[in-house]
């Protein structure tokens, strides 16, 4: 376990931050330990990301004093927070996509030899640093080639290359499997016996008992806890960040009358060389998609959707076949898609609330090729007072908005379109426990209007929480299914590793 | 500074407000550009001078209305010089010798080869996914090449009298060619703001994946962007020959650059999603009052061409300031 010394290696005090008449952080103490893996928790727009980069040296504070190691700590940019001794693993990824592995890793400080680049030295470091989170690449792979999870799993070998004294890691974990957690896990604890201080960011209730030592609760920009881990409950935790008494972490789940069958896949390949694929959703359920990350999940849903074209295999809506080519024929069917990553394939970041919510059913506030804006703005405020998006209008550009709230615009476009089936790829990955336990409720209201949904989804509990019955994938090929009577974690991770097994377990 | 107060007051209000900054940044710049030139250039207010300012930025200004669409969908076409002189050479062609009834045969030509241009151009960048900037290049040379066969060089004289006629008429004081420019930036104006193909084409400019995965067709939308652009290439060379009773096949050279400078002048984002036909008009304006008003201060050809430049420059850095400014200001947590 962690050393814990009596002078804390960061001290922050009163440490206040404006944006634009905003307070993001309003006076806010903070210390940690050297040894210490200090929790920081709280709703998305609780000023976690902003004390962040007050101390990466990204944002410099209105107020207040950070003292390091006993001296003040004034970054007057990144590179002087760097030279300091922090790193910082951020949201968002930072990697060059076109340079290797090993050339990102060492972006910082390339191994150099003669004063050239000592390629030999940099690929063996990098395998190094590769086996030290677990993650089997070749250090001359671009970095555009690798999935989501295994890119934030290199800016954390990245972070680990470094000496540094303070590491700060805002959500890691985000697109991680439970395995390539535990292997975090690992060496956030053997860099802790060093007695590197660690600053723990996530929404994962779960991995905060596992791993922290301490934790500050942050809201609306002020502190409202600081405490051990230890003894806490998660209703407490979920209190003290939200305010308020959330009854349950999940909504409950009545009894629904299935109906008749919305969607059938049958022998989908996403590519020529990729097993077969089948499954089926009914109307009023909801079907949950569990498998790892690269399990084949996403592939499969963006191929039903025509997002990508599959290689084989036949599509039923409603008892009909039907082509879909194009996201254009799956919308027309009555499928709606929610990406998993809502940035890049979800948000039109420069428009407004409004045009974002129009996009997929644009018809409808048309007229002859015009727009009527007035209907649009109308649909626009209803459909966010009712997923209580929070923002100043339907003018507002989803740029501004937190990111529960622009995973709600998302949403709300394809309410809009109002689809029979509707499908989500992890939606309430990076969402704070308020709007994450409402985008639940809203799943299954849709459910009893009589749609169905398909839930896929790295996080578990979510899905054992809120499905009908859950679809496993591993390694390309569904590995079974379970209903909610039988529903069990240790089945469903058994069936999800399944095939990676060599012999293969059965659940 | 002045768009934080702005943020906080009623939403409605402060998006017009915001708006008319982000254009009217250009705007104020204009207008005091007009006022220097006022006091110290001979002949800069008569109206006269006015007439010839608009005439002499019509040309630009429709060139840059239809660059307007193209950039927006994040492309770039450096073929409009030589297209120009493609359009203009088998019209003048066509209207060569012939009476005013010649002429709308000759406007349909013209407009068919500045939109058919425009077709490859997408098409090409669209079906292969190569960039925009190398297939225009592309483009650059086989239109002049086009021009130049087709003519054997020569430049073509005797186009009909109503044409020319018409490149000196004057509208209510106004230069009639520049009402036919303000006329297009007008209905590109319409068709950005109104319509559901204008929303299409900001938000594919903006994130092209999500427009495709709720459902558009983004390829056609592209495409038919820099079909529009061809298409006013196609004016443009009319108006041309309106105003200068020649065709020649070496006309037009770096009228791209002086379109995508009004374009980028106007506030528009060279990766697409932001821009806007006003902007662009005034972009068009001001680099119009600049080469004249420098022109009547006895400014030489070498040293305007110089501060051009540097007009075009700080513009784009002026420009990239107050965006990261409204980022900076959108980012609260």
């Amino acid at each position: 376990m962690s050393t814990v010394v009596d002078t804390p290696f960061l001290d922050i005090a009163g440490l206040t931050k404006r944006y634009a008449g905003v307070t993001a952080l309003d006076g806010v103490d903070l210390s940690v330990n050297a040894g210490e893996i200090h929790i920081l928790i709280g709703e998305n727009g609780a000023g976690k990301s902003t004390l962040v980069k007050c101390l990466a040296g990204i944002e410099r504070p209105d107020a207040g004093e950070m003292t390091l190691a006993g001296a003040p700590h004034r970054p007057a940019g990144a590179a002087g927070a760097l030279r300091a001794g922090i790193q910082v693993v951020h949201q968002e990824l930072a990697l060059l996509p076109a340079l290797t592995v090993a050339e990102n890793l060492f972006l910082q400080r390339m191994p150099r030899r003669l004063g050239l680049v000592d390629r030999g030295g940099m690929r063996r470091r990098a395998r190094e640093l590769l086996g030290q989170v677990g993650l089997e690449v070749s250090p001359d792979t671009p970095v555009e080639r690798l999935g989501i999870a295994q890119m934030q799993l290199i800016e954390i070998a990245k972070a680990l290359s470094v000496d540094c004294r303070l590491l700060v890691m805002d959500e890691p974990t985000a697109t991680l499997t439970p395995r390539e957690t535990a292997t975090l896990f690992t060496q956030l604890r053997r860099l802790t016996a060093n007695g590197v201080a660690i600053i723990y960011i996530s929404h994962h209730l779960e991995e905060i008992f596992e791993i922290g030592d301490r934790l500050t609760v942050l809201r609306n920009g002020q502190r409202v806890h600081t405490g051990p881990v230890a003894g806490l409950t998660t209703a407490e935790l979920v209190r003290m960040m939200v305010g308020r008494d959330l009854n349950a972490e999940y909504p409950p789940v009545t009894a629904r009358p299935v109906g008749e069958q919305l969607l059938r896949v049958t022998d989908l390949r996403v590519t020529a060389g990729a097993p077969p694929v089948s499954l089926s959703v009914r109307s009023g359920e909801v079907v949950g998609v569990a498998g790892l990350v690269g399990s084949g999940r996403t592939e499969t849903m963006r191929a039903i959707f025509g997002a990508d074209r599959p290689a084989g295999g036949s599509v039923e809506v409603r008892g009909r076949a039907v082509r879909i080519a194009h996201p254009r024929d799956a919308v027309r069917h009555g499928i709606s898609f929610l990406t998993e990553d809502r940035k890049a394939q979800g948000l039109v970041l420069d428009l407004s609330i409004a045009a974002n919510i129009s996009l997929a059913s644009i018809d409808r506030v048309s007229r002859l090729g015009l727009l009527r804006h007035a209907v649009e703005n109308a649909a626009a405020r209803e459909l966010s007072s009712r997923l209580h998006v929070r923002a100043t209008g339907p003018h507002q550009t989803v740029r501004a908005l937190s990111g529960g709230n622009q995973q709600k615009v998302v949403l709300a476009r394809w309410l809009a379109a109002d689809t029979d089936l509707l499908i989500v790829d992890e939606p309430t990955r990076g969402i704070d426990v308020g709007a994450r336990y409402e985008i639940h409720q809203l799943l299954l209201t849709l459910a009893d209007s009589g749609k169905g949904v398909l839930v896929v989804s790295s996080d578990l509990p979510e899905l054992l929480g809120i499905c009908d019955r859950i679809v496993v994938f591993s390694k390309g090929r569904i590995a079974g299914e379970i209903a909610r009577p039988e529903f069990d974690a240790e089945r469903v991770l058994n069936l999800a590793y399944s095939g990676y097994l060599k012999n293969g377990i059965s659940a | 500074m002045i768009s934080i107060s702005v943020a906080r007051g009623n939403p409605r209000t402060s998006r017009a407000v915001s708006q008319v900054l982000g254009e009217a940044g250009i705007g104020v710049a204009l207008v005091a550009l007009a006022l220097f030139f006022l006091a110290f250039a001979p002949h800069f207010g008569t109206a006269q001078n006015v007439r010839d300012i608009l005439t002499q930025i019509t040309l630009n200004t429709i060139l840059a209305v239809g660059m307007t669409f193209v950039i927006l969908v994040g492309g770039i076409d450096l073929s409009v010089g030589s297209v120009i002189a493609l359009c203009a050479v088998v019209a003048g062609t066509a209207m060569k010798g012939g009476g005013s009834a010649s002429i709308p045969a000759a406007v349909l030509l013209s407009l068919l080869i500045g939109a058919a241009t425009g077709l490859v151009n997408g098409f090409v960048t669209e079906r292969w996914r190569v960039p925009s900037f190398i297939v225009t290049l592309g483009m650059l040379y086989v239109a002049r090449g086009a021009a130049e066969q087709y003519t054997g060089a020569a430049t073509i004289y005797s186009l009909p009298a109503a044409l020319t006629g018409f490149g000196t008429t004057t509208l209510v004081g106004l230069p009639a060619v520049f009402a036919v420019a303000l006329l297009m930036a007008a209905v590109a104006w319409f068709v950005l703001s109104r319509t559901v193909f204008g929303r299409l084409v900001y938000a594919t400019g903006n994130n092209e994946e999500a427009v495709r995965l709720s459902g558009h067709r983004t390829g056609v939308i592209k495409v038919v962007c820099f079909v529009i652009g061809g298409a006013c290439v196609g004016v443009a060379a009319i108006i041309y020959m309106a105003r200068l009773g020649v065709a020649s096949p070496i006309l037009g050279q770096g009228y791209e650059l002086n379109a995508i400078a009004a374009v980028v002048i106007g506030g528009a984002s060279l990766s697409g999603g932001r821009g806007s036909v006003i902007g662009t008009l005034l972009g068009a304006c001001l680099l119009g009052v600049l080469t004249n008003g420098l022109l009547l201060m006895g400014v030489s050809d070498f040293q305007r061409t110089i501060v051009t430049g540097a007009v075009i420059i700080v513009a784009v850095v002026l420009d990239a300031y107050r965006k990261r400014l409204s980022i900076r200001l959108s980012a609260t947590s």
